[in-house]
């Protein structure tokens, strides 16, 4: 090979290793002051600790308030995001005509494109406001900021991800599968719940550990409307503070480098990595696991 | 496609035809049921539609009354009817345009590496290959920690300057830039590649001169998708100490700075409704931005869909 071709190969090959000296960034910066603030607070206590205040002067570090408003804001999200993004999956690929589903993905494409800082404003603005007026269940009615709102927001957010992932998915499923239960005389609903969601299944269950993925890890929308205080409960009506917005307003509050406050935002940046970490593995162990190869 | 000598569209018509004959049979529940199907997964798309509708017209209503030329003139002010988003405006196209410099061309050389050169059976090009897909799915305040450990602070020690933050969102949308890159070369087809080889030119000529002209569509989509992405990342913003009372416009990359998602978080956090209205008309003004990149984007890809 030419002494040009050379240099040109080893350039291009740096920038693919620079995605690994990412990863390995990531890991570095979380890790180190994440094994420091380890050494200072315990472990099981942190994991198990269930009153969360470490800026304050008398400071408990119990990160199960956090985990715990994660999970209901990202269970609120997959009550949106899974049904109608699987309906609207189906929709696309087995009942819209051409022309129509020319005009919807891009329209879709353009819902996940809006910034999430949009999407918390929306939640906070409009959403919970109605969630108010409306409000019919027992109990009080959710307050100004609320966990349920935000969590429906970051359901619609997610949705055109859900929905287009399924969609490539159940797109790929051959041709000659949907004719043969047609000539049997399935129905068009039959056709597509006993044959074409099943023969995709890996890349729906893909999809929506995607979205479980997106919504964990979520910043701005739970920020701006969930409340941002820490609080044990799963009534989704109160004010929360998920991983993500504890990160973010410890971000905003400028701590000292080298403070425990300073350290606790890598502390938590550790877990909320490592849930979304095994949670990529998982879908990846799904995949291959439901996987159907047709050729 | 096993069909021989039938179109799609004929195909359909025959299904849809025989599917009518048989329904006509149906017993009225299944039929009933089939509506009652249909009409659901009408509703769940509409339902994306229609939030977006609603969000749009909630966003504008909301914006209107300050939607005028105080925005784009002023800086931020603690008296609302002074306030603008100059400063955040001016620190977003900085930001931007650095992204746009140092990721475009490593995300095409990443690009070119894993498909035309990387050897799949070594574990190295491999892991770069999984890794990509993996850093796709980190969530982005992660990449903000990064860039605060790294970037603000640590090694680099930029402070909470433009630099820092782009290379933050550098980092951020690398993956996107880089995945679609290497769609669109490997939608080139290998009888190009041949050609030109057959001619005398060397592998990195052929690349050159052959298939990333033919990949250019694809290649800008992805960038064009990747920079709007960048533009509207608030979180990874919030780690690096962005400001959000800059009363000046960054004259560098190592000016300190503010950026529009950021001028919008703030003005959404202060209690006055007036901050509230200013932040809806920034949000107008961020939307309408971002719809004519994703519109460049689908132009692009629309009318530049080679076939070979």
């Amino acid at each position: 090979m030419r002494w040009g071709e050379r240099f040109v190969v080893a350039l291009l090959f740096v920038c693919g290793a620079l995605s690994v000296a990412t990863t390995v960034g990531i890991v570095v910066a979380l890790a180190i002051p994440a094994i420091e603030f380890f050494r200072a607070v315990d472990l099981f206590d942190f994991l198990t600790g269930t009153n969360w205040s470490p800026l304050f002067a008398d400071a408990h570090f119990g990160v199960l308030p956090l985990v715990v408003a994660t999970l209901v804001t990202t269970f609120w999200a997959l009550v949106v995001c899974i049904p109608f993004g699987l309906g609207a999956a189906i929709y696309l690929s087995e009942y819209a005509p051409d022309r129509a589903r020319r005009v919807l993905k891009p329209v879709l494409e353009i819902l996940a494109g809006i910034p999430t800082v949009v999407y918390g404003f929306f939640a906070l603005v409009f959403v919970t406001p109605l969630l108010r007026d409306i409000w019919f269940l027992p109990g009080d009615p959710p307050s100004t900021f609320n966990a349920l709102a935000a969590g429906l927001v970051m359901g619609v957010m997610i949705l055109p991800t859900v929905a287009s992932v399924s969609e490539d998915a159940m797109s790929a499923v051959p041709r000659g599968l949907r004719e043969g239960a047609y000539a049997l005389g399935a129905t068009r609903m039959q056709v597509s719940t006993r044959v074409v969601v099943p023969a995709a299944l890996s890349g729906i269950v893909a999809s929506f550990v995607l979205g479980i993925s997106r919504a964990v890890g979520e910043t701005m929308i739970v920020l701006i409307a969930a409340g941002n205080q820490p609080n044990l409960t799963l009534d989704p009506t109160k004010p929360m503070q998920t991983m993500t917005a504890f990160i973010a307003s410890a971000g905003i509050g400028d701590l000292p480098t080298g403070s425990i406050g300073y350290k606790t935002i890598f502390a938590v940046g550790a877990t909320l990595f490592v849930m979304t970490f095994f949670m990529n593995l998982a879908s990846a162990r799904l995949v291959r696991r439901f996987r159907e190869a047709y050729e | 496609m096993s069909s021989v000598g039938v179109t799609s569209a004929e195909a359909d018509a025959v299904r849809d035809a025989v599917a009518a004959r048989l329904f006509a049979g149906r017993s009225r529940r299944l039929r009933w049921r089939e509506r009652v199907f249909a009409a659901l997964l009408f509703v769940s798309l509409a339902i994306g539609i229609v939030s977006l509708a609603t969000l749009l017209v909630t966003m504008i209503v909301r914006g209107a009354p300050r939607l005028d030329l105080r925005l784009i003139e002023n800086f931020p002010s603690s008296t609302p009817s002074l306030a603008g988003a100059q400063s955040a405006i001016f620190g977003t196209i900085w930001i931007i345009s650095i992204v746009a410099l140092t990721v475009v061309p490593v995300g095409i050389g990443a690009a070119i590496y894993l498909e035309e050169y990387a050897d799949r059976s070594r574990w190295w090009n491999r892991l770069i290959e999984l890794n990509i897909q993996n850093l796709a799915a980190v969530p982005s305040i992660v990449y903000g920690i990064l860039g605060l450990a790294f970037f603000a602070r640590g090694p680099l020690g930029l402070g909470p300057t433009v630099l820092a933050a782009a290379l933050t969102l550098s980092l951020l949308v690398l993956p996107i830039v880089t995945i679609a890159g290497r769609e669109a070369i490997r939608a080139v087809p290998d009888s190009i590649r041949q050609a030109s080889l057959a001619l005398g030119a060397t592998k990195w000529q052929t690349i050159r001169r052959q298939v990333l002209p033919a990949a250019v569509p694809g290649i800008a989509t992805g960038s064009i998708l990747a920079l709007s992405r960048a533009i509207g990342e608030a979180a990874p913003l919030t780690m690096l100490g962005a400001l959000t009372f800059v009363q000046f416009n960054p004259d560098g990359p190592l000016s300190a700075f503010t950026a529009l998602p950021i001028q919008i978080f703030a003005w959404i956090s202060r209690p006055q409704e007036e901050f509230r209205t200013l932040a809806a008309a920034a949000i107008v003004v961020l939307l309408a931005l971002l719809l004519m990149m994703n519109a460049a984007a689908i132009w692009i890809r629309d009318r530049s869909r080679q076939r070979w």
